[in-house]
């Protein structure tokens, strides 16, 4: 079903060995469903249905190394979903995760995992909760080093625990301090650093600068693609910051309602959007640049996950929409310039250029 | 300023909320003044810290104990409202300011209708029957877009969803038409694609009632498409304000500026963005001289002692020595 | 404003604290702490933990400090029976609370079976705290089947009330095994019924923080890093649901001095050879309206002063451990 994003990017130079290397992470057809069912008794006693919440319904997509990939998205479209069955956090209902070519599902025991579990690493939203507020930094950042036996002295285990912090712009005698006596943006440093501490290649980031202020949000945005240029590192990133999403992608994905709806290149997606989605969310960003372009606000809001529309779950909200898309789910689709759609009047070239529907009109910005 | 010949709507003068804790009185506003015309847009920017949501707390009277206006002054048109006894502010409160918060359900009542609601406040306010006040309930319903208002007046806040709760705020908030609507990250709460909806909403439907708005928030974004001028706040003083689209896009104080360059945007394409080294002070520690010396990248002596006041550049006042002219001709 | 202060760092590693360091930073960081703040600013309750100090050292250091010794029957003068209080008419100098039917100086009795008063409340405790916090934390980690059977456990054993337990294996104990080894049994069998009346708060209130803590972040960070969830649970959850235990700890103390009490006076507890509060009193109220009032007064105002003492101090740090309280 899905191409691999290198072989369809070959005019994308590759910093590392060309693009014919295998992806890091490969994603097929992956799902994940909630029961969200009242319980047994109420079932009965108010005849109510099971409900299954399909949080993510067959998503595919790969990532190859040392790149970003981004996933975006409202609230409910089940991104935070996707980055934690890429770490293990939830077992997929349906679909694969391959981390360099070996099938995830296939390592049962915690001995086989141990290996793989290493070399990725996930950072989470929340600096306030990710760090365990009775443990010092050091031991925060030691814990990953212990676990994989990567280290056993503890003197070479101080070491190194000082030279990640510094990693990551703080200073080693900052190891001794509590979480508490830091401020948002330090956490998530510390967070960073014991992210690589097991020096893994690849991390799931999700929303990592959403509860930060923007000044912080830079200073962790950079030194994020800083690691990643030092350390080779590929990122999962998940955001509903489009803007945030553009300056640190290489390929993004837009989500909608458990669906992968569009994929590609980065610069493609922001500057040539396909599915009506991708185009509603771009012309959703305020405008900074204060060209008085009049927005069109997006009619309607994001339905209930249990209960999406069927056909494209997004019909209700499109304006492109006719009978076919509020019956027939589309299916994703190979598009030309890279990456691929779902959209049924993409397939059928029934859609006005995105230009006029009045999204991004930054054609411009491509052509000098 | 241009227009002399209106009286400021809202004056806040010398501004001062503290904070007595047990290691000592923490001073989260310092000194802030400003005028909102009457119809205008003031949106209030800020980081996490910077005193922006206590600034309009203070001025509706809803600072939570132990915080309290320590010294200046709020006027609304002419009148003080900030040493009014409870249940006098609560009268200004519900008619002469509406509020707005970033969480819908916090100003709904979960337990009662939307109708109830807005039935009761406007009977509080006017003396209308209460068949005009249902009546006047489901046009403003109708106003603020929510789909069959007939139906929906009956239903409960929790029947809503995030977008249309926060419309319905927006409704009860101008239902006795106030001149004053301090609305506080209104949108932070809500998906991207709704955002834009409820901003347009609150700026349309501000215009139609005449109320002025004071508009909080920490996205630039929103401050952009929405106010008027515009206050940046930096750990509770105002670091800049005026006109919007002379901060937003000719920023004069050092932060304003890192604070504009820091924010990612689309079709700028930059390896690193500009980035304020450090954060905002916690409020134990804010450095003498200007808060903002140990972050900023010009600073000089003067800056490490003595506090800078807002000094008028073109339209807009900056709180900043690079703009005092004696310090100016020093440093030539 | 540390944030980026970069400063040059005389030593590239973090420095490691000794074990002395580690107690002395501890102790500074409590003496900084809001607990220990609230506790300086309350009168009331530097008066209920000074109460509570006096009365357990008064109860452990009976050997050496009480007047008199009533364990010794040898020392025991039948001659010294139903003496008033020292201030009364009659009143002997040398027993100032009085004595007993037997003789036995009334202060001492108190002293002696506060003692016994507080081993079984402390032990019954701690046991119920250990059991009751490993249930709940399992229950609630691991969640699912397990979690059901040990809440069902815990809804039936609230069913019952802690007497009727107490009572229940009490006489169990007593009808099985022969008299001797029943009274040998004694502290155990008290501690054992009390506890089990005990646990269920415990792992309820560990279990609900443990459902809150275990979708912290940092818990799932622990997950992806691999950490085993053994592991988990007691380096990372376990620390962070703790200070609810130790307020059901310091409230359930109290309780269960009171249940000790109460069976002692009811005569299912310790044997009135070894007097407790609870014993003290039972044999005190049979002379009551015959004009001897110390015998029972006196033990019955240790208990109340000893209960709110420690009442006072777990409501006190119920508030203070709760942020959203202050």
């Amino acid at each position: 079903m899905s191409q691999t994003l290198a072989a369809e990017n070959r005019e994308v130079p590759d910093t590392r060995s060309g693009a014919s290397e295998q992806p890091l992470v490969q994603v097929q057809d992956l799902a994940r469903y909630f029961d969200v069912s009242p319980p047994w008794l109420n079932r009965i006693l108010e005849n109510e249905p099971r409900s299954i919440l399909k949080a993510v319904d067959g998503v595919s997509f790969d990532i190859p190394r040392g790149k970003t990939f981004s996933l975006v998205g409202e609230s409910g479209c089940g991104k935070s979903t996707v980055a934690r069955l890429v770490v293990g956090l939830y077992q997929p209902t349906r679909g694969t995760i391959h981390f360099e070519g070996v099938d995830m599902a296939t390592l049962k025991t915690r001995k086989q995992q141990a290996p793989v579990r290493r070399r990725f690493q996930m950072i989470f939203q929340d600096p306030f909760a990710s760090l365990n507020p009775r443990w010092r930094v050091a031991e925060i950042i030691a814990e990953p080093i212990r676990a994989h036996g990567i280290m056993s002295d503890d003197g070479q285990i101080r070491r190194r625990v000082g030279e990640l912090l510094e990693q990551v712009r703080l200073s080693a005698r900052d190891g001794e301090k509590f979480p508490h006596e830091f401020s948002g943006g330090q956490r998530q440093r510390i967070s960073i650093a014991r992210a690589l501490a097991s020096n893994p290649e690849f991390l799931v980031c999700d929303e990592p600068t959403s509860a930060l202020d923007v000044s912080v949000q830079a200073q962790i945005l950079n030194l994020m693609k800083e690691l990643q240029k030092e350390l080779g590192l590929t990122y999962l990133f998940i955001s509903h910051d489009l803007a945030v999403v553009y300056h640190i992608s290489d390929y993004v994905g837009v989500m909608y309602l458990g669906r992968l709806v569009e994929w590609g290149e980065a610069r493609r997606v922001f500057f040539n959007p396909q599915h009506p989605y991708t185009r509603m969310l771009l012309d959703a960003i305020p405008d900074l640049e204060m060209t008085g372009r009049q927005r069109i606000p997006v009619a309607g809001e994001v339905p209930s996950p249990i209960h999406p529309p069927s056909g494209c779950h997004f019909h209700p909200r499109c304006p492109f929409a006719n009978d076919r898309c509020r019956s027939e789910t589309p299916q994703t689709r190979d598009f030309g310039e890279g990456g691929q759609v779902r959209c049924h009047a993409v397939e059928e070239g029934r859609l006005p250029p995105p230009g006029e529907s009045g999204a991004l009109t930054a054609g411009r910005d491509l052509n000098e | 300023m241009s227009d002399t010949e209106r009286t400021p709507l809202l004056e806040v003068r010398d501004l001062r909320v503290e904070f007595p804790t047990r290691r000592g009185t923490l001073v989260a506003v310092n000194g802030v003044s400003f005028d909102i015309k009457e119809g205008e847009v003031l949106g209030v920017v800020g980081e996490s810290g910077a005193g922006k949501s206590l600034t309009g707390s203070a001025v509706i009277g809803l600072l939570e104990p132990p915080g309290r206006i320590a010294a200046g002054e709020v006027r609304l048109k002419g009148r003080r409202i900030d040493n009014l006894p409870y249940r006098e502010m609560r009268r200004v409160r519900g008619r002469e300011i509406g509020m707005v918060f970033q969480d819908p359900l916090t100003s709904l009542n979960p337990l009662y209708t939307v109708g109830r609601q807005l039935v009761e406040t406007i009977l509080t306010h006017r003396d209308v029957s209460e068949e005009t006040a249902r009546k006047q309930a489901i046009d403003l319903l109708a106003e603020v877009g929510i789909p069959a208002p007939e139906r929906r007046i009956d239903q409960y806040p929790h029947q809503f969803s995030g977008g249309m709760r926060q419309r319905v705020v927006i409704a009860l908030a101008l239902c006795v038409n106030p001149k004053l609507v301090i609305a506080d990250e209104p949108t932070t709460a809500l998906d991207v694609s709704i955002q834009a909806q409820i901003i347009k909403l609150l700026k349309r439907m501000c215009k139609e009632h005449g109320a002025a708005v004071m508009l909080i928030t920490h996205d630039m974004g929103v401050i952009a498409e929405t106010a008027d001028r515009v206050a940046v706040m930096y750990a509770g003083r105002i670091a800049e304000i005026g006109p919007v689209r002379d901060v937003v896009q000719n920023a004069k104080h050092p932060y304003t500026h890192g604070l504009m360059g820091s924010i990612p945007m689309i079709g700028h394409d930059t390896d690193r963005l500009t980035q304020i080294e450090g954060s905002m002070p916690r409020l134990t520690e804010i450095p003498q001289g200007c808060a903002f010396n140990p972050r900023c990248p010009h600073a000089f002596d003067r800056c490490r002692s003595e506090r800078p006041e807002l000094i008028p550049v073109d339209d807009t006042r900056v709180a900043c020595w690079l703009f005092d002219e004696g310090a100016k001709k020093a440093a030539e | 404003m540390a944030e980026m202060a970069r400063e040059p760092s005389q030593q590239p590693t973090a420095p490691e604290l000794t074990l002395v360091g580690k107690v002395v930073d501890g102790w500074s960081r409590f003496l900084d702490s809001d607990v220990f703040y609230s506790f300086k600013r309350s009168p009331l309750i530097i008066v209920a933990f000074a109460v509570t100090v006096l009365l357990i050292l008064g109860a452990f250091l009976a050997p050496w400090i009480a007047p008199h010794d009533t364990t010794n029957m040898a020392s025991l003068n039948l001659m010294d029976a139903f003496k008033p209080p020292a201030w009364s008419v009659g009143g002997d100098g040398s027993f100032l609370l009085g004595t007993d039917d037997q003789g036995r100086d009334m202060l001492s009795g108190i002293m002696f079976g506060m003692q016994a008063s507080l081993v079984i409340g402390f032990a019954s405790v701690a046991l119920a705290a250990i059991v009751g916090t490993i249930l709940g934390l399992i229950s609630g980690y691991v969640g699912g089947r397990v979690d059901s059977v040990i809440m069902r456990v815990a809804d039936v054993q609230l069913t019952f009330p802690a007497i009727l337990i107490a009572l229940l294996i009490d006489g169990i104990v007593g009808s099985v095994l022969p008299r001797n080894t029943a009274e040998e049994l004694t502290y155990p069998v008290l501690i054992l019924a009390i506890a089990s009346s005990l646990w269920v708060n415990f792992a309820r209130t560990v279990r609900g923080s443990t459902l809150v803590e275990k979708n912290r972040e940092y818990v799932q960070a622990a997950k992806v890093i691999g950490i085993h969830p053994t592991l988990i649970m007691v380096r990372h959850v376990l620390p962070n649901v703790m200070g609810p235990v130790l307020v059901i700890a310091t409230l359930s103390l109290a309780l269960a001095i009171l249940t000790e009490a109460t069976l002692s006076f009811l005569g299912v507890g310790i044997p009135s050879s070894e007097p407790s509060l609870g014993t003290l009193i039972r044999i005190g109220q049979e002379y009551l309206f015959s004009g001897e009032w110390w015998m029972t007064i006196f033990p019955g105002i240790a208990l109340v002063i000893l209960v709110l003492a420690v009442n006072l101090l777990g409501d006190w740090l119920r508030d203070a451990l709760n942020p959203k309280l202050r």
